[in-house]
């Protein structure tokens, strides 16, 4: 085994174009802001929102992932009802939507005059109580992780190959020993992972938090980021705050990954087999409560996005040039930065894998993966500022702006691939390396046979997540904007702040359709037919 | 190969003999400004006209980025012009060294207050003001100190001043009002306080949803929804203590090299050709009087009977402490 090669240099580049980039960024904006006095990082102030900060990421994390681990079973042992396909499609839409559109469908479900509400008097109880608050920040953050659990979760089942199912029934298992003795295994290998992305993305909630928060006391590390940046124009002091959030995120997520565990992981030949608790009539009624309610949970603020656009302007709004042309744009960001993520994430997945595999090396992988992941927690604030001055000299950096944005969401989007795409080629080392060693199939072959077949499930998921985060992206590239890079988002909040609320509504509808399409187009051709 | 460099050279060449293209200018405002729906398309076919010059505008999300971009961009700045910064921002962007004297005779100003800053050429104004939703809040707070103190469970929703304009000028207005009692002030006004949103357009679009009875915005926004939606539903409430004014300015830039065409430019931001598409492009209030040309919605709207604003050196150094002293009351 030892004699397999190690291939370094696609993590090196990747990290280089990551971590590198964010780190060149962060210092061209120090250099070009110097601290004008002695920045005090750990005033009562920080530590107060720091500490709220870590406080609502680990709930937010914790429920999504309770909620998300009996979905994820219920659709991992129900693979064939209809509209299937469609539902996991939509559960990628929440993490993607801009922040308002997705506070204002969560108010018109959970809201004062919202459905929960509405239903709770008919029925002749009480209204619910106010959203606004820690409630309101867990319902969105579960809204937005627990589909993105569940996505990232289920690879895990269909990894299990048919004959442990058949084994699992010749030896009388229940729903109970196969959770146990075969799911518990292989979950518990993965969720440390997807714990930390969550986290992660929970930690650096900005809008949202504040928004749903009730008062300043919801207020998280990046507000405080954007008032030294944009209010204070303090530089060091933005920059500082920075660092010390990929820092502590840096330590929350190598505690985690410290705490997963490897499974060992077994060939699958392929040859589907039916797991012995399908059948059974409780596990029927607990399936299909967990799927009713996961897609209420999903589909009623989506449904309010959705219906408030159809009940607005939508002939004059689409007959607008503008709007296509925008589309257009969010949608070549989004290919762009699925393009990039892809490279970069498969770059680090690839290296990750030849070290844990061929040598064995699996926490120095996982800690690999993990510096690739960190960019996800780079104030996309600073980070913005910093790829502002960077290119400040090339001089007209608004034509830059399409293409920074695709680079910037791309490279955050990197986690995905790395989650979605490393599991699936640490598999196929473990069981091909040596069968291909011996027929002596390497280089494109190898790809085509053995690395394409296994991992374009996730690939496809991963690019399609990342396209649709770069199609809503508005944040980093707010600095570029001019009149010829106007994206999807961007004319929706034009809208907004325009008072053309009918015509953002008609937007946010246009921006949740070009996200599904990019969901169910690229999970079809990318991904091939087989269902996940 | 040879050829390729020769069409290439030839190219080049055919670009350098290009006739030179008429003066640009550059002007950096907030994004809203420029939409197809603000008056930013309007005012450059207007001043492209009178200048035979290329108006380019370059817009950022909002005032605040406007700065931040400014300052990044320090001495080495595309723009020759930066309209969209307020009472509450120019202080800083001129202790910062990046707008120049305007050296230009303004002409008699309809602003509420007198106007003789040497850099800050004023294009439009407003005053912040709670709107209420008259359907379900038929007798909302009669006076700021009501709103404050009352027991009243009509809920207000507003903006963090860390990341909104109006929510800074909400805080302006109460150390206005109650100064050193202020945070006393928002100990009270936070009982009232649904949610405190990042940006305007979260909290109007939440109260236009319904979630709370009053939302703080401006004195015009009835404006809209009577002019668009023809409807008086929504109104300002007219406290008597008086509203916060926002006025809204434009400088030239330390870093021009159209020095001429931008003195141009703001002598065309106080003319009636450019004050005309104020009213209806961003919903405020133009400097000038436009007689019959300011609709009549604008003209029956309320004006507060006192107009308050603090002195934009004053607010520069303070907000700081303001903004941490109204924090702490919030959080409370």
């Amino acid at each position: 085994m030892s004699a397999l090669p190690v291939h370094r240099w696609p993590a090196g580049f990747a990290l280089l174009a990551t971590l590198g980039l964010a780190g060149v960024a962060l210092a061209a904006l120090l250099a070009a802001v110097p601290a004008s006095a002695p920045v005090r990082l750990f005033d009562p102030y920080t530590v107060r929102i720091l500490g709220f900060t870590a406080f609502q990421a680990v709930l937010s994390t914790l429920l999504s992932l309770a909620f998300a681990l009996p979905v994820a079973r219920a659709l991992a042992r129900r693979t064939a009802f209809p509209g299937r396909g469609l539902l996991l499609g939509l559960f990628g839409i929440p993490l993607v939507l801009p922040a308002i559109v997705a506070v204002v469908g969560i108010a018109a479900v959970w809201g004062r005059n919202g459905m929960a509400s509405a239903l709770l008097e008919a029925l002749g109880l009480e209204g619910l109580s106010p959203l606004y608050g820690l409630s309101g920040i867990l319902i969105a953050h579960v809204f937005f992780n627990m589909p993105l659990a569940v996505r990232l979760l289920l690879p895990a089942w269909s990894a299990i190959p048919g004959e442990t199912w058949r084994l699992s029934a010749q030896l009388g298992m229940g729903s109970g020993a196969l959770f146990r003795i075969i799911e518990w295994p292989r979950l518990s290998a993965v969720l440390p992972g997807i714990a930390a992305l969550i986290f992660l993305l929970c930690f650096t909630s900005f809008t949202v938090v504040l928004t749903l928060g009730g008062g300043p006391a919801a207020t998280t590390l990046e507000v405080a980021i954007y008032q030294a940046l944009r209010l204070d124009f303090d530089v060091a002091r933005a920059v500082l705050l920075a660092l010390m959030q990929v820092a502590i995120c840096a330590a929350i997520a190598l505690l985690l990954a410290a705490s997963g565990r490897n499974a060992a992981s077994e060939a699958a030949a392929g040859i589907a087999a039916q797991r012995p608790d399908a059948a059974r009539p409780g596990a029927r009624i607990f399936d299909a409560g967990s799927i009713t309610i996961a897609a209420l949970w999903v589909l009623l603020p989506l449904g309010a996005v959705v219906a408030a656009g159809l009940s607005g302007p939508l002939l004059s709004v689409l007959g607008e040039r503008e709007v296509w042309l925008a589309t257009l744009r969010s949608l070549l960001v989004g290919l762009g930065a699925g393009a990039v993520a892809l490279t970069l994430g498969t770059a680090l997945a690839w290296s990750a894998r030849d070290i844990a595999v061929r040598r064995g090396r699996v926490r120095r992988a996982d800690r690999l993966e993990l510096a690739g992941s960190l960019n996800l927690v780079v104030s996309p604030t600073v980070f913005g500022a910093g790829l502002f001055v960077l290119l400040l000299p090339l001089g007209q950096v608004f034509s830059f702006a399409l293409p920074i944005a695709a680079l910037v969401n791309g490279v955050i989007a990197v986690p995905y691939v790395l989650r979605l795409v490393g599991p699936a080629l640490r598999r196929t080392a473990e069981h091909h390396d040596r069968l291909c060693a011996g027929l002596g199939i390497g280089g494109m072959d190898r790809l085509r046979l053995v690395e394409w077949p296994a991992a374009r499930r996730g690939i496809a998921l991963a690019v399609a997540l990342a396209a649709a985060l770069g199609a809503g992206d508005l944040t980093v590239i707010a600095l570029f904007g001019n009149q010829d890079s106007i994206t999807l988002p961007l004319l929706l909040y034009r809208a907004l702040g325009a008072y053309r609320t009918q015509e953002a509504a008609v937007l946010a509808l246009l921006l949740v359709g070009l996200c599904l399409a990019l969901f169910l187009v690229i999970e079809r051709t990318v991904g091939g037919r087989t269902r996940t | 190969m040879p050829r390729l460099h020769l069409i290439a050279a030839t190219a080049l060449l055919g670009l350098a003999a290009l006739p030179a293209r008429a003066e640009t200018l550059t002007v950096y405002t907030y994004d809203s400004f420029i939409s197809e729906w603000g008056p930013g398309p309007a005012i450059e076919t207007a001043f492209e006209a009178q200048c035979g010059c290329d108006l380019q505008w370059v817009g950022v999300d909002d005032a605040g980025l406007l700065l931040t971009r400014l300052r990044l961009e320090g001495k080495n700045t595309e723009a020759d012009v930066v309209l969209g910064l307020d009472t509450a921002l120019m202080a800083d962007a001129q202790a910062s060294g990046l707008v120049e004297n305007h050296g230009i005779e303004l002409p008699p100003l309809a602003l509420p207050i007198a106007w003789d800053d040497p850099v800050w050429v004023p294009y439009d104004y407003g005053y912040f003001a709670v709107i209420y939703d008259s359907e379900v809040l038929p007798e909302p707070p009669a006076s700021f100190a009501a709103l404050v103190e009352g027991d009243d469970p009509a809920k207000l929703i507003i903006e963090d001043p860390r990341t909104s304009t109006p929510g800074l000028g909400l805080l302006l207005w109460t150390k206005a009002l109650y100064g050193e009692e202020a945070g006393t002030a928002w100990q009270g006004l936070s009982k009232r306080v649904l949610t405190v949103t990042k940006g305007w357009s979260e909290a109007y679009g939440l109260f236009l949803d319904g979630e709370a009875p009053m939302v703080l915005s401006y004195t015009t926004s009835p404006a809209y929804h009577l002019i668009v939606e023809e409807t008086d539903r929504y109104r300002a409430i007219d406290f008597p203590e008086g509203a916060y004014m926002q006025i809204e300015v434009a400088a030239m830039t330390a870093a021009t090299d159209q020095p001429e065409l931008a003195r141009e430019f703001l002598a065309f931001v106080v003319s009636p050709e450019f004050q005309k598409t104020i009213p209806q492009g961003n919903w405020m209030f133009p400097v000038i009087e436009l007689g019959d040309d300011l609709p009549q919605v604008f003209r029956d709207l309320p004006r507060p009977d006192k107009a308050l604003l603090l002195a934009p050196s004053e607010v520069s150094l303070q907000r700081g402490t303001w903004i941490a002293e109204w924090l702490n009351a919030m959080s409370q």
